[in-house]
């Protein structure tokens, strides 16, 4: 069973961290990842920087810019982590744009993600259609599950479809708004969060966006199996580097 | 129709809509509408009679004597620079104003690099008072203050692109970024043929005008409908797009696409997005762009600030493959003496995208009786400093 569906199963909340590779400097890939889960992180997205991330807001644009000119590119991530699966046991994801991923070879990014031990992939700009006719067939060759994105904006009979197609988790974006935007929930957002567990899902919900603290995780939670921290966490590193990242777990643990 | 739009939104392999979901809602809701609504015969009424008393058009289809006279052949030129701000834009920025008012829409964005296209929308937004927000690059807004300052004359606000390379590239992600954060009264007027279907198709359509008066201009003039050649720059491409569009399917009309070289495709410092390119994803369409082996997207140059996107539309990149255009690359040196020697001899100051379109005529032979039909895209006036500052006049 693929990583992502074990920890699915397990009765707990899960928290998940999105970082981007190559930041703050191009080698700490690793020991960021094996820190988190030392510190009770379930899940980890590693973001693949991108020149132009369109669905970001100016934290995570900031730290893939960083990444780019610390000299990241998608060979250097796949040769950081080999080995990975030695001593890191948690769901592993690929987060990135379509683009560096189409210039690798789609099928060669596949592959290779299989033999690292990556579970999954998020790619925000691939559109479903696309996927289904021209990609499904490989992921699924290689083992991986391509993890969907909806919004409060997503019609019910889409989202009816995007449960049908997926295999693990829906992505849930908290309210319209690229990255790092919100600060705090309201009612809306939890009012969408009911409505959509409300749904009966086949594939349990992960929140995204707009989670930095304890409160919002909570929140976030409330309804939903998890949730998605990026922008605070990379808002961490730059302020206190990669030493202290207990510290933040901590802060949105307890 | 082997180079128009298929039903699924490409040209041949290029196009589709690559965005996230976030953007769903808005995308679905034009490419489900666009069509429909601009077959209204009240939509029709409406943009033709602001084509007519508010942009100025038909736009003449002039017959450039001492030009063709130099070169031994026959030009004409299509004066879109004659049109209300001073260039074809405004075709596409009306068109879609009417668009986003049948949508229900209260507020615009867009992007812009030299601005032109940022003047344009900001023009259309004071006439239908609707609220305006432009972003553009801020090593843009340095560049060019006085579209900064007609922008704002005109009520827009003007927001600064502070991310990336801070010009029309990233001027575009921060609109999209805009639009994924108000997906509901919002509507984006992007400013050329690029981006995610249906507005490749939708902005040709409105810049369709100009072919389908060159029909009838040249019928009138030449007694036939269909010159040799169609000729128009490309940076984005709707110009180009618009000039093309009703001579796609008949290939009897050769098509070239001029791009900018900047200073030489092999110097670094080029946008000639057809020989440097390769296939991939920029702003929600796939399309040949510049970009780094890794797919990093790369900052393309030219002394023109309205070529240098370092994409071209998907309808262009189906052109280029398919072999029904021509794309011819141009210099930076070789526009800017074009666009001097148009001025004088025919008294008209192109604006600099234009004059690379004009210096054709060192880099190909036409026969004595080819009709050739240039798209004068814009005036020069926006241009004058960096005429002066290269001529030292």
């Amino acid at each position: 069973m693929n990583r992502i569906n074990q920890k699915l199963q397990e009765d707990k909340k899960l928290l998940s961290i999105y970082f981007s590779a190559g930041y703050p400097n191009l080698n700490d890939t690793v020991s960021i990842i094996q820190d988190l889960e030392k510190n009770g992180v379930d899940m980890i997205e590693i973001g693949l920087p991108f020149s132009d991330p369109l669905a970001d807001g100016p934290t995570i644009q900031e730290s893939s810019t960083k990444a780019l000119s610390n000299g990241m590119t998608t060979e250097i991530l796949f040769d950081q982590l080999k080995g990975i699966r030695q001593n890191v046991t948690i769901p592993l994801i690929i987060m990135g744009y379509f683009n560096p991923i189409l210039q690798y070879g789609v099928e060669k990014f596949c592959k290779t993600c299989k033999v690292i031990g990556i579970d999954g992939l998020i790619i925000p700009d691939l559109p479903i259609d696309v996927y289904n006719e021209q990609y499904r067939s490989i992921f699924e060759a290689y083992g991986l599950i391509n993890i969907f994105l909806i919004t409060p904006q997503t019609s019910i009979k889409r989202i009816q479809f995007i449960d049908s197609i997926s295999n693990g988790f829906i992505y849930m974006v908290s309210s319209a708004g690229v990255t790092g935007s919100s600060s705090g929930f309201r009612e809306k957002q939890t009012t969408y969060f009911k409505r959509i567990a409300d749904m009966k899902l086949k594939n349990p919900q992960i929140v995204g966006f707009g989670i930095s603290n304890n409160e919002t995780f909570t929140q976030a939670t409330a309804y939903t199996k998890g949730a998605i921290i990026g922008s605070a966490f990379i808002k961490h590193l730059t302020k206190e580097g990669i030493n202290s990242i207990s510290n933040f777990t901590n802060s949105i643990l307890n | 129709m082997g180079y128009n739009i298929n039903e699924k939104g490409y040209y041949g392999e290029f196009g589709g809509a690559y965005i996230p979901e976030m953007l769903y809602p808005n995308i679905e809701e034009l490419q489900l509408n666009y069509l429909q609504i601009m077959a209204e015969p009240s939509f029709k009424a409406e943009f033709d009679q602001l084509l007519k008393d508010y942009v100025g058009r038909p736009s003449p289809l002039y017959f450039a004597k001492r030009l063709s006279k130099k070169y031994n052949t026959k030009i004409y030129l299509k004066r879109e620079d004659l049109n209300h701000t001073g260039a074809h834009k405004i075709n596409n920025t009306i068109g879609q104003i009417l668009m986003a008012q049948r949508l229900g829409k209260t507020r615009i964005i867009a992007e812009t690099g030299a601005g032109q296209h940022g003047v344009a929308t900001a023009t259309v937004c004071a006439l239908m008072n609707m609220k305006c927000i432009i972003y553009m690059g801020e090593i843009d807004i340095a560049r060019q203050a006085p579209n900064v300052a007609r922008m704002k004359m005109l009520g827009a606000e003007v927001r600064p692109a502070l991310s990336g390379s801070r010009t029309l590239k990233d001027a575009t992600n921060e609109a999209i970024r805009d639009w994924i954060n108000n997906p509901v009264d919002t509507h984006y007027i992007i400013g050329s043929v690029v981006g995610p279907h249906p507005y490749p198709d939708m902005v040709a359509r409105f810049q369709a005008v100009i072919s389908e008066e060159i029909q009838w201009q040249l019928k009138n003039k030449e007694g036939t409908t269909k010159p040799n050649y169609v000729i128009a720059c490309v940076g984005g491409g709707s110009n180009a797009a618009g000039a093309f569009y009703h001579y796609l399917e008949d290939i009897n009309v050769n098509l070239i696409a001029v791009e900018a070289a900047g200073k030489g495709i092999n110097s670094g410092k080029s946008a000639a997005t057809s020989v440097l390119g390769r296939e991939g994803i920029i702003h929600g369409s796939k399309t040949l762009l510049m970009q780094t082996n890794d797919g990093q997207i790369t900052e393309p140059y030219s002394i023109s600030a309205g070529l240098d996107y370092p994409g071209v539309g998907p309808m262009h990149a189906h052109l280029y493959t398919s072999g029904r255009a021509e794309f011819i690359s141009i210099t930076d040196d070789e526009a800017m003496t074009a666009g001097l020697e148009l001025s004088q001899l025919e008294g008209i100051i192109p604006a600099i995208e234009t004059s690379h379109s004009l210096a054709i005529f060192n880099h190909k032979q036409f026969k004595t009786d080819d009709i050739i039909v240039i798209n004068l895209s814009g005036r020069g006036d926006k241009d004058l400093q960096n005429y002066i500052d290269y001529f030292k006049i």
